[in-house]
């Protein structure tokens, strides 16, 4: 984060001093795109405050932490869409949760979809990109974080061929 | 654009209904309406700590980088390097999703080509490099160095598949 704001003032500092007008600009277009993606956003920070409450941690440790495996995967990758988590709480749930004995192929299945596939971004990504091309990213990578689970799981010895 | 405009107003009316139901649990007490509205201002402050930050980066780059520099290293010409390209500019990219759909957006308007954007799209939710030393640190090296593996391919392939499926308005 820290870096961000470091290199932002070192660019900005840089612009001012070859370019003024330049500058100006610069920040006129940020500032009209990010005014222009404003109510998607506000629309996806809706949702995400009423998920998290449906999907508080302990419910989550509940469903993830089943015997059936493959149950499991399915159920983490099914969470992880519909969710959306900052990083910083991602890991350390998935920490915890790998201390309560959830299996590295589950929690997988479960960051990565976290990750790669967003219900709640849609919004803001059909907003650049369309709904067509958002739809197909979104599903591909769907199947892309089951493969990634697979293959931690056969990696892990947690499921044998 | 009449069908643009008409789902932003939806989105406001949605809006406001939204903050009419949290300030009436805040009066009323009501706990569930608390709790949302909670987990709202903490990632309205979260988000506000990154967006402003990349937006004047975004601005600066649209001034600052040529339209041929973005050509020949992520457009129709750069051939397979481009996907490389788009990883290493990925992996640095902070926040999430969210700032990685405007970015990608701009270098698609400054002539990158579509199966590269979405190759940065792709990886910048797995290549991210605080969040992989995150993750390894939480779940072990050997879990990121698999699901890095598995994954970035994976994410080429399909980018360049729907790259190939789909045509996008040439931006402004």
């Amino acid at each position: 984060m820290l870096l961000l704001y470091v290199l932002t003032g070192l660019f900005l500092l840089l612009s001012l001093i070859l370019d003024r007008g330049k500058t100006q600009k610069a920040i006129k277009i940020a500032w009209k795109k990010f005014i222009n993606i404003m109510p998607s956003f506000i629309i996806m920070l809706m949702l995400v405050s009423i998920t998290l409450y449906l999907f508080p941690d302990k419910l989550i440790v509940k469903y993830l932490g089943g015997e059936n495996i493959y149950k499991g995967t399915f159920l983490g990758s099914i969470l992880g869409s519909i969710t959306l988590m900052p990083g910083f709480i991602v890991f350390p749930l998935s920490g915890i949760l790998l201390k309560k004995g959830v299996s590295y192929m589950v929690l997988s299945s479960f960051s990565t979809t976290l990750m790669m596939v967003g219900i709640i971004t849609f919004p803001i990504e059909s907003e650049y990109f369309g709904t067509k091309l958002s739809l197909a990213r979104n599903v591909l990578s769907y199947f892309i974080a089951l493969i990634v689970a697979a293959a931690v799981g056969i990696l892990y010895g947690e499921v044998i061929l | 654009m009449k069908l643009k405009k008409q789902k932003k107003k939806i989105n406001y009316i949605l809006f406001i209904f939204y903050l009419i139901f949290v300030v009436l649990s805040w009066t009323f007490n009501y706990q569930p309406g608390v709790q949302i509205g909670i987990n709202f201002t903490d990632f309205v402050k979260s988000m506000f700590k990154i967006l402003p930050f990349a937006f004047i980066l975004i601005g600066l780059f649209e001034v600052w980088v040529k339209r041929e520099t973005v050509e020949k290293y992520l457009g129709h010409a750069s051939g397979c390097k481009g996907y490389f390209w788009a990883i290493i500019l990925s992996s640095t990219t902070v926040g999430g999703a969210y700032v990685a759909f405007p970015v990608a957006y701009s270098l698609y308007s400054k002539g990158a080509k579509l199966s590269v954007v979405l190759t940065y799209i792709g990886s910048s939710a797995i290549t991210r490099i605080p969040m992989s030393i995150f993750e390894a640190s939480f779940l072990g090296i050997k879990f990121t160095l698999i699901r890095l593996f598995v994954s970035i391919p994976l994410v080429i392939l399909t980018s360049w598949a729907i790259g190939k499926r789909f045509y996008l308005k040439p931006a402004k």
